[in-house]
């Protein structure tokens, strides 16, 4: 604030080219990192890539990299039903609870439920993955055997992006301009009726952003995941069949791998970066569009 | 006022230095042992470095974990003074020196609450395997058994693999661990499920109360006795590795962790002290 009224106030040309330039060099910046972090993936499994053609990881019968077999396919599989699974659940729950923050709660129990999902994204992921296998993974063995399973890692999930989408949405709805509701009001259009055919349209966008970074945090989540899934590689036929995800396979192996195995393991994390970077580009031009 | 305190203050903060031994860092830091390798070794090397450490004035032991296979690679390539490897070399390792200061033994975990008793070698290698998949073809109970295998490159599924004579991929697992502690909650959270894990942790866990229970192994028990007297088969050395011929640091502290002074810490962690077998 003191700053912007300083550079009105003595409006100078050169200030604006510093800030132009150190903005510039901020955004250089960021995006050199993820070129680097992109460089060093390559780099690291070249190898791998090199010794191993690309459709083996495609093709070759299972992934055991001790006896030279690395197929990939079951944990892109893996990754993907979590992830889609967690955001089919957490998408409507989140949006709902946005709704009744922002709508239906009184002001002291809208305070109250906010705070409590503002805590609920301060968990750490690895508490979450420590209930998982203490509370919620036996609760499912009762249910259908082993228990570690893709519904175990869909109900984690859910709970970790669950705030981010309540949260982001609710940001969304707090910034539709409320001359748009009392405009409606004024109609005399219900509150649902508000909701749907004004507040809703006008924060799309900003729901959409929302959904769409809690899709890179389901798709990247490692340790809870790691507890909850059982990381068996092979494709679900259930929800209570055990999985492994692309995150989880690095952090479950790379402590131990070597060679072409450690290479492979780079591979999967280029994987995950290739799928992360492919979704993005789906989604940009939708953001995009529904914001016109 | 004000000018006094600071003297004050000035002259505590110069006899706190003093006495805290700030003056001489260059010395205290020139003597440095890197440590890298298995997670089985890692807690108790740790526990020797702190006895060796307040033994041996101004050097410093670090210890980082990473798996056998770091171990080797880091004391090949000399990004550590020593390596720590949770298994005997392989042929092709044969260029580093081994120096066993333990022996661990890889027990058979059942829940508490499994009626079955013991388990040959050719039904653990069955239920692994997916030819047995239910408790009652062992004389358990009518339920599906989970089967817990550890992920690839762990020296205890190198172990396992190598004594019942099988190869991972076909191993049916239904759950698949990192470390000793998640193997053991894991099994603690599911009474069907079948697991190994290092003995010590296993009957370390067991004495706590945790309900899992060690399977015999050929009629032998698997306990901690039975490591130490050598009749348990599936046991392993902790061996730390060097490039060449321990000398200086390196071999004062290897003389020092098979000496008598550290028999105390292997055993507080259900490992069997070398000399004794």
């Amino acid at each position: 604030m003191i700053w912007s009224r300083h550079n009105i106030s003595s409006p100078s040309a050169s200030a604006d080219a510093r800030m132009l330039w150190l903005l510039r060099g901020a955004a250089g910046t960021a995006t050199a990192l993820v070129l680097l972090i992109f460089l060093f993936l390559l780099v690291e499994s070249w190898p791998a890539l090199r010794h191993i053609s690309i459709g083996r990881f495609l093709i070759d019968p299972s992934w055991n990299p001790g006896e030279s077999m690395y197929k990939l396919t079951p944990m892109l599989s893996g990754t993907l039903y979590a992830a889609g699974g967690a955001l089919l659940l957490a998408t409507p729950l989140g949006i709902a609870s946005a709704l009744f923050i922002a709508y239906y709660a009184s002001p002291r129990s809208a305070s109250i439920y906010t705070r409590v999902v503002e805590l609920l994204a301060g968990i750490p992921s690895v508490v979450y993955g420590f209930w998982g296998l203490t509370t919620l993974v036996p609760l499912i063995n009762q249910l259908h055997p082993p228990g570690a399973s893709l519904l175990a890692g869909i109900l984690v999930l859910t709970l970790m992006i669950l705030p981010t989408i309540a949260l982001t949405a609710h940001a969304a709805l707090f910034s539709v301009p409320p001359d748009y509701l009392r405009s409606a009001a004024a109609l005399g259009i219900s509150r649902w009726g508000m909701i749907r055919g004004v507040a809703l349209p006008a924060a799309k966008t900003g729901i959409a952003a929302g959904i769409i970074l809690a899709a890179g945090r389901a798709i990247g989540e490692t340790m809870a995941v790691l507890m909850v899934t059982g990381n068996v590689v092979q494709h679900a036929a259930s929800l209570f069949d055990p999985i492994r995800t692309l995150a989880a396979n690095i952090a479950l192996e790379m402590p131990y791998a070597t060679g072409d195995h450690r290479a492979a393991l780079f591979v999967s994390g280029l994987t995950l970066m290739l799928l992360v970077m492919m979704l993005w580009s789906l989604a940009a031009p939708l953001g995009r569009n529904r914001d016109a | 006022m004000k000018i006094i305190s600071a003297i004050h203050y000035m002259i505590f903060t110069a006899v706190l230095l003093s006495g805290s031994g700030w003056s001489q860092p260059v010395n205290a830091a020139s003597q440095k042992l890197v440590l890298t390798g298995a997670s089985t070794i890692a807690p108790l090397a740790t526990e020797i470095g702190r006895r060796f450490e307040s033994q041996h004035s101004g050097t410093r032991i670090d210890v980082q974990t990473g798996g056998s296979a770091r171990g080797i690679n880091d004391a090949r390539n000399g990004t550590a003074d020593i390596g720590m490897v949770s298994r005997p070399l392989k042929p092709q390792e044969q260029d580093l020196q081994a120096h066993t200061i333990a022996w661990d033994g890889v027990g058979i975990i059942l829940h508490a609450s499994n009626p079955v008793a013991a388990l040959s070698r050719q039904q653990i290698a069955d239920i692994y395997t997916g030819k047995i998949d239910n408790w009652k073809t062992v004389g358990g109970r009518d339920a599906p058994i989970a089967v817990v295998n550890k992920a690839e490159g762990r020296s205890t599924l190198e172990l396992f693999l190598a004594y019942f004579q099988l190869k991972n991929s076909d191993i049916r697992p239904h759950v698949i661990i990192g470390d000793n502690a998640q193997g053991i909650k894991t099994v603690v959270g599911n009474p069907n499920a079948v697991g190994y894990v290092s003995i010590g942790a296993a009957e370390y866990e067991a004495g706590h109360g945790v309900p899992i229970k060690l399977l015999p192994l050929d009629g032998i028990a698997a306990t901690v006795a039975n490591v130490r007297n050598g009749t348990f088969p599936l046991s392993r050395p902790l061996n730390l590795v060097t490039r060449a011929p321990p000398e200086g640091l390196s071999r004062e502290f290897i003389d020092f962790t098979r000496s008598k002074q550290v028999y105390d810490l292997v055993e507080a962690q259900y490992f069997v002290p070398v000399s004794v077998r």
